[in-house]
């Protein structure tokens, strides 16, 4: 069915476009036609009016856990990918901290097969190590012919440096990026940042320096082998300060950041709430300040959820014992446009950088466009629209977020991609 | 004047009214314990729940004795006799117990921040017996009765806080309500065990024993941990002793008019030498006579609000 989309603005800064009151026909899952004042026969077509509504290029979120294979009780690649589309994904890469890990071509074509047909395309990170034991390198040829984008360990960092420096040599060869969890493991026994509120409030403390130590690791080791290396989760104001020096020395490092870690600090932990839980934790107020300085200054690369489902029996235990992360799919972008748009943070054009153009560079993937002829991936965005975050109503299988009854300006209201369209929480196909 | 809050969860922001109330409660059940009978009808009909996850014969025997000569129903609840060891969750361990009626429950547990948790899942009374390292506020109230009963005052009082700060829960709470109260706090242990950024709480750190004890009219002396983790934040116990050891000759050298508490266990000839923790600068039994007194006031406090 043909869709047409009419009085909207169309924004691509990789196109250095903006267009307002422009229509845009879709046919296939193809863009037909994209000219103003594009006029259809009502049977021929869907017409829906976007007046007011910003189309950018499908925002895709590169660090999602689905939790599938292994635990289909708390998310699975169906219910992740529905949780994407809600939130205004078009796209999500998957990490490989699955049971089993994805660590061979068969897991890889087990989320490909999954995910066949659905709105939201899905792209595995395949594990780095066999396993992710930091022992011996997966074999990463055949698992990028089967579809994996990147390598990583992540829940934990690639283990030594030795098998590290193997792992970005060989990743090289192929121009696939090690995305890197960075935490020192023997300094990560901790449930919360540590500080002026660890002592505090008498949880165990996980230092900065952990997270620091393994991103000047992997800064030199990129820099020494020449390979990619992706930051996952950036928190830390040394850490962050050291990717901004990297790239001013031209070393291939890129850094992404979730919406937690702009918006909360470890102050948030006073009420010992598990949905707070999370690796790295919340830092303190002079690393989100340095976090919103990078976003700004284009230190930081891209904004990720993180999105770590888990079931409520497993966060409803006492705090060190619950387990660490928390969903994110569903408030991500009315987070970002909440703290970043409207706070003046980030210009629009900035928040499309983070969220399409930068993360598909990082992965190697084409960045949508408006263009006649080209596969139409596209986001529907309402600057302006107030809501408020209700976690009873997140389509994800799990429901933990600290961000429930939050307030935010801003949200991603459709998506547009596979020849379906989700808008406003329905299926338009 | 009531208390102003239902739970005792820890002693910050716990106002000086309140410690104050609490201090001279504990002095009128404290003549009690010297009776023949040791026993008043003040909690009849109320039932309190000992419920510890973890082992601690001396605070829990404290409650226990607190509440029976308060004449409330004392009930003990410890890990090791409970379905705990058959993976019944926290949450579910609290409705249950709550489901049977009971007015108050006695909670020590390993994870900082599990009492405010229960204040989320029941409607008792809850007071925290030591969670974490973070609290455990009747320690805290003891030892200012204890400081107050000895040297009749608190205010502009120079307490110190000697050892494995770090990972006491005992360290946090006294600094709380002595500040308070209007006390002068230091800490003074091995630079791995003092907290990050506690400087912050307005307390000074000192890293020698010596100026610990000429500086200060009171000495907190907190329990090593000897277990093999624990060791691993100083060289060995035979350099602790060696420079943060309390002994007659340190005492005799520096100063000679000082109050010395322990929470206990006492591990002799390590934070203290044995004639010091029999000697006649420490309060340690007194203080244990105390901490029933105060959790005699803190029970019949929390236990008559509503």
């Amino acid at each position: 069915m043909k869709i047409l989309l009419k009085n909207l603005t169309a924004i691509n800064p990789e196109q250095n476009l903006q267009e307002k009151n422009i229509d845009l026909l879709l046919s296939d899952g193809k863009i037909a036609e994209f000219a103003h004042n594009l006029d259809y026969d009502e049977k021929a077509v869907k017409i829906i009016d976007l007046s007011g509504k910003q189309v950018v290029p499908g925002f895709i979120d590169i660090h999602v856990h689905l939790r599938e294979p292994g635990r289909e009780d708390e998310e699975t690649i169906e219910t992740g990918c529905k949780s994407a589309a809600f939130g205004g994904f078009t796209a999500v890469a998957c990490m490989p901290n699955t049971e089993p890990a994805i660590d061979s071509a068969e897991v890889v074509e087990f989320i490909k097969n999954r995910s066949k047909n659905n709105i939201v395309d899905v792209y595995p990170v395949a594990a780095a190590t066999v396993g992710r034991k930091g022992e011996f390198l997966s074999p990463m040829l055949e698992l990028k012919e089967a579809g994996a984008v990147a390598f990583s360990d992540d829940g934990v960092a690639i283990k030594t440096a030795s098998i590290l420096k193997r792992a970005m040599e060989y990743a090289k060869m192929i121009d696939l990026p090690i995305i890197e969890h960075c935490e020192d493991e023997s300094l990560s026994f901790g449930s919360m940042n540590e500080g002026i509120n660890s002592t505090l409030f008498g949880l165990p403390p996980l230092p900065s320096v952990s997270e620091d130590l393994i991103v000047m690791r992997d800064i030199l080791m990129a820099q020494y082998t020449g390979a990619r290396v992706h930051i996952a989760h950036i928190s830390s104001a040394n850490a962050v300060k050291m990717v901004r020096e990297a790239k001013s020395k031209n070393i291939k490092v890129t850094a992404e950041v979730t919406p937690h870690h702009f918006t909360l600090t470890d102050d948030a932990l006073k009420t010992y709430d598990t949905n707070l839980k999370m690796n790295p934790p919340l830092r303190s107020h002079k690393d989100v300040k340095e976090i919103l300085d990078a976003l700004k200054d284009g230190t930081i690369d891209c904004i990720a959820s993180d999105h770590a489902p888990h079931s409520i029996e497993e966060k409803e235990l006492e705090f060190d014992y619950a387990p660490n992360g928390i969903v994110g799919l569903e408030t991500s972008i009315g987070l970002a446009l909440t703290e970043l748009f409207h706070k003046k943070i980030l210009s629009l054009d900035e928040i499309i950088l983070k969220y399409s153009i930068n993360p598909r560079k990082v992965l190697n993937l084409k960045v949508p466009a408006f263009k006649v002829g080209e596969k139409a991936e596209l986001t529907i965005l309402d600057l302006d629209e107030v809501w408020t975050v209700n976690k009873e109503k997140f389509v994800s299988k799990s429901k933990n977020t600290p961000f429930d009854k939050r307030l935010l300006t801003g949200k991603a209201v459709g998506i547009y991609n596979n020849g379906k369209l989700l808008l406003n929480g329905e299926i338009i196909s | 004047m009531p208390l102003s809050s239902r739970h005792l969860l820890g002693m910050q922001n716990v106002p000086k009214e309140d410690i104050q109330l609490i201090l001279d409660t504990a002095n009128t059940f404290k003549e009690i314990l010297d009776r023949p009978i040791k026993r008043v009808p003040t909690l009849q009909g109320k039932t309190v729940v000992n419920l510890f996850y973890e082992n601690s014969t001396r605070t829990r025997i404290s409650f226990e004795l607190a509440e029976k000569r308060l004449s409330a129903d004392a009930v003990n609840f410890s890990v090791s006799t409970s379905s705990v060891s058959k993976g019944e969750s926290l949450k579910d361990t609290v409705k249950n117990i709550e489901a049977m009626k009971v007015d108050m429950i006695v909670i020590r547990h390993s994870v900082a921040g599990t009492p405010l948790m229960l204040t989320k899942l029941c409607d008792s009374n809850i007071i925290n017996a030591g969670d974490g390292v973070h609290e455990h506020p009747t320690q805290a109230l003891l030892d200012l009765y204890t400081i107050r009963e000895k040297v009749g005052k608190l205010d502009n009082l120079k307490v110190c806080i000697v050892g494995d700060i770090a990972h006491s829960r005992v360290a946090l709470s006294n600094i709380f309500a002595l500040k308070t109260m209007g006390a002068r706090v230091s800490v003074c242990g091995p630079s791995t065990m003092i907290p990050k950024q506690i400087e912050d709480l307005g307390v000074d750190i000192i890293y020698s024993i010596d100026e610990a004890i000429q500086e200060n009219d009171v000495l907190n002396v907190l329990r090593i941990q000897l277990e093999r983790k624990a060791r691993e934040y100083f060289p060995s116990i035979r350099e602790y002793v060696k420079y943060f050891g309390i002994n007659s000759e340190r005492l005799e050298k520096n100063k000679k008019d000082i109050l010395i508490l322990h929470p206990g266990p006492i591990n002799r000839g390590v934070e203290l030498s044995s004639d010091v923790a029999d000697g006649p600068y420490q309060v340690i039994l007194q203080q244990v006579t105390n901490g029933v007194a105060i959790r005699m006031a803190v029970l019949y406090l929390l236990g008559t609000l509503n």
